[in-house]
């Protein structure tokens, strides 16, 4: 079993590692912005991919009974468009278009790729989406959840505290928050900006379970906060993932320049070595 | 108007399980016979419109059909990229509805006036823009409304609007009804500003002026052989809204003389100015006020026939 175990997780870290890679080829290939967001949450997509979300797969995306996710912090979208193209939810060679002239995938996440729930951009938006979903599937009894995938920046959104403060007040408990929580957003920390330590007490105080993963790039922590949900019956959960933006690349990790700077080939094949160096 | 609205929703979501009715605290003494009867498809979210309409579009999304409803620009403007992004690119089966379009909340001031709403909402792709005249028009529009499966627009009067029609009411989204027949101009009209522009023809009319009256009651898409039809067959148009001059009904029915190439025709706008209005006073005292009165619309059509 432990042997087995041992297995599972390397397929997560594959994963995530893959993930990284396709995403630093795409940021460079487009010459786009966002890599710092998208390396914060590989690991999280890919725990949610192998371990947690249920009756999802590339044949049947639209199964009525799949969990739904909501990726709300849009321009990491090429995260998880790296994560459905590994996973083979459309062609691997469609990642080389990404932000390119007439490419198949766009700076941020977008419905109209199979597996994508929602298009997302603009922050503030996906966890109102998600807190619809979850009204319905909550009031009907169905049996599948709804998670949404959330930025610090998404967190300084009103909308997104409207639909905090809604979903706690209805105890919605079909719904989990999944924060990539890098402190860090476009102009600079957001400790400096909108601080929302001590954000699990915020959130508790209106009806949230909330549960911290102090590692939120270690996908057995990972795996093991999401495996038990609802964090407490009768409340919508909150797993706020303590995350490090450009992870994995030294000279991007909790650098906010790469929120928004394009890589260069230097720093590209750089990143790439870094990268590789440290392997699953 | 407002109660035959909630009261036709009422049958439809009799019938419709699908039928969901998604609040911002707005509807006091209206909406109590959904929450009522469907606890369940009902929720008030509070004053969050951004919130009300991003739930609406997940509600919708999970295959139902997802009614917003408020006063004025809070369902619209104040959640306007929700509705572009949320509800319009996913093509969610949301219905927004305001009550008390163009001026209807008077003295209540301008924060409660809807006067830019016809202009910005049309702009939305995939967005279906009604506005109904009176209530038996309200009623069939909103059937037609609930049977369409896409986000529409629908712009509600308030309190007993008097009829524009004198018999039943046909209403298809994207035809344009003829109320009355003429071939000396057509005036063509969206909303309750119709009453007055009943009015006013009747009046032509009697001085030997006979006017085609046209609701045109969905704005977006806009019913383009009806303007031209109007434009060859009658030879004068004349556009009246409670709405800002710029971008509403006359810019719509603009836009398609001038594309169709038959634009050659006296043509006029009759709108509120590019203002924000400051005036305080009924919606009928308004409407006089900012030149959309009965005599108005006469005067207009008169000097537009010289």
């Amino acid at each position: 079993m432990s042997e087995l175990k041992k297995v599972k997780n390397r397929k997560c870290r594959e994963l995530a590692y893959q993930v990284k890679l396709n995403c630093l080829k795409m940021v460079y290939g487009g010459q786009s912005g966002h890599i710092g967001s998208m390396l914060s949450c590989a690991e999280i997509l890919s725990v949610l991919y192998l371990k947690i979300l249920r009756n999802i797969t590339p044949e049947d995306a639209k199964n009525p009974e799949r969990d739904r996710l909501i990726f709300s912090k849009g321009h990491g979208g090429g995260a998880l468009f790296a994560t459905l193209a590994e996973l083979g939810y459309f062609p691997k060679e469609w990642l080389d278009t990404y932000y390119q002239d007439a490419g198949k995938l766009s700076g941020h996440i977008s419905h109209h790729i199979n597996g994508v729930e929602f298009s997302t951009g603009s922050l503030g938006h996906g966890l109102p989406v998600a807190a619809g979903m979850a009204l319905v599937g909550y009031r009907t009894k169905q049996k599948h959840r709804v998670f949404c995938v959330v930025s610090d920046g998404d967190c300084n959104a009103g909308s997104t505290w409207e639909a905090i403060m809604l979903a706690g007040q209805h105890g919605w408990d079909n719904l989990t928050m999944i924060v990539d929580y890098n402190r860090l957003q476009a102009l600079g920390n957001s400790e400096d900006i909108i601080n929302l330590d001590p954000f699990d007490v915020k959130l508790r105080d209106f009806g949230w379970g909330v549960r911290v993963v102090e590692d939120g790039h270690d996908v057995n922590q990972l795996e093991k906060a999401l495996t038990k949900l609802p964090v407490e019956k009768g409340k919508p959960s909150a797993i706020i993932c303590r995350t490090i933006k450009g992870k994995g690349v030294s000279f991007m990790e909790g650098n906010f320049n790469c929120h928004y700077g394009p890589v260069t080939k230097e720093l590209y094949e750089k990143a790439v070595a870094e990268i590789k160096a440290k392997g699953i | 108007m407002r109660a035959a609205f909630n009261k036709a929703l009422l049958e439809i979501a009799k019938k419709d399980p699908r039928v969901y009715m998604i609040l911002a605290d707005i509807g006091y003494g209206e909406i109590e016979g959904f929450a009522n009867a469907f606890p369940k498809r009902f929720i008030n979210c509070g004053v969050a419109e951004q919130n009300m309409t991003g739930v609406a579009c997940g509600v919708a999304m999970e295959g139902n059909i997802a009614i917003t409803y408020s006063i004025a620009n809070f369902p619209t403007l104040r959640c306007l990229e929700q509705i572009r992004n949320d509800v319009c690119y996913h093509k969610a089966n949301v219905k927004i509805v305001i009550i008390g379009g163009g001026m209807a909340y008077g003295p209540l001031g301008i924060s409660h006036h809807s006067t830019e709403d016809l202009a910005i909402l049309r702009a939305l792709p995939n967005m279906v823009v009604i506005a109904p005249c009176d209530i038996p028009e309200a009623i069939e529009a909103t059937k037609s409304m609930m049977a369409y499966n896409g986000p529409v627009y629908y712009r509600c009067g308030y309190k007993k609007e008097p009829n524009v029609y004198d018999g039943p009411v046909k209403f298809t989204i994207c035809k344009a009804n003829v109320i009355r027949e003429g071939k000396d101009a057509t005036v063509i009209f969206t909303g309750t500003i119709g009453h007055n522009c009943k009015l006013a023809v009747e009046e032509l009319a009697k001085k030997g002026i006979k006017c085609r009256l046209i609701s045109m009651h969905t704005v977006k898409p806009i019913d383009v052989d009806a303007i031209k039809n109007a434009a060859i067959q009658t030879g004068a148009i004349i556009t009246v809204e409670e709405h800002n001059i710029c971008g509403g009904l006359g810019s719509a029915v603009a836009e398609v003389l001038m594309d169709s190439g038959v634009g050659k025709v006296p043509f006029k706008r009759l709108a509120l100015p590019d203002v924000n209005v400051s005036k305080i006073g009924s919606q009928k005292w308004l409407l006089e006020e900012y030149e959309l009165g009965v005599q108005h619309i006469v005067k207009a059509v008169k000097g537009m026939l010289k």
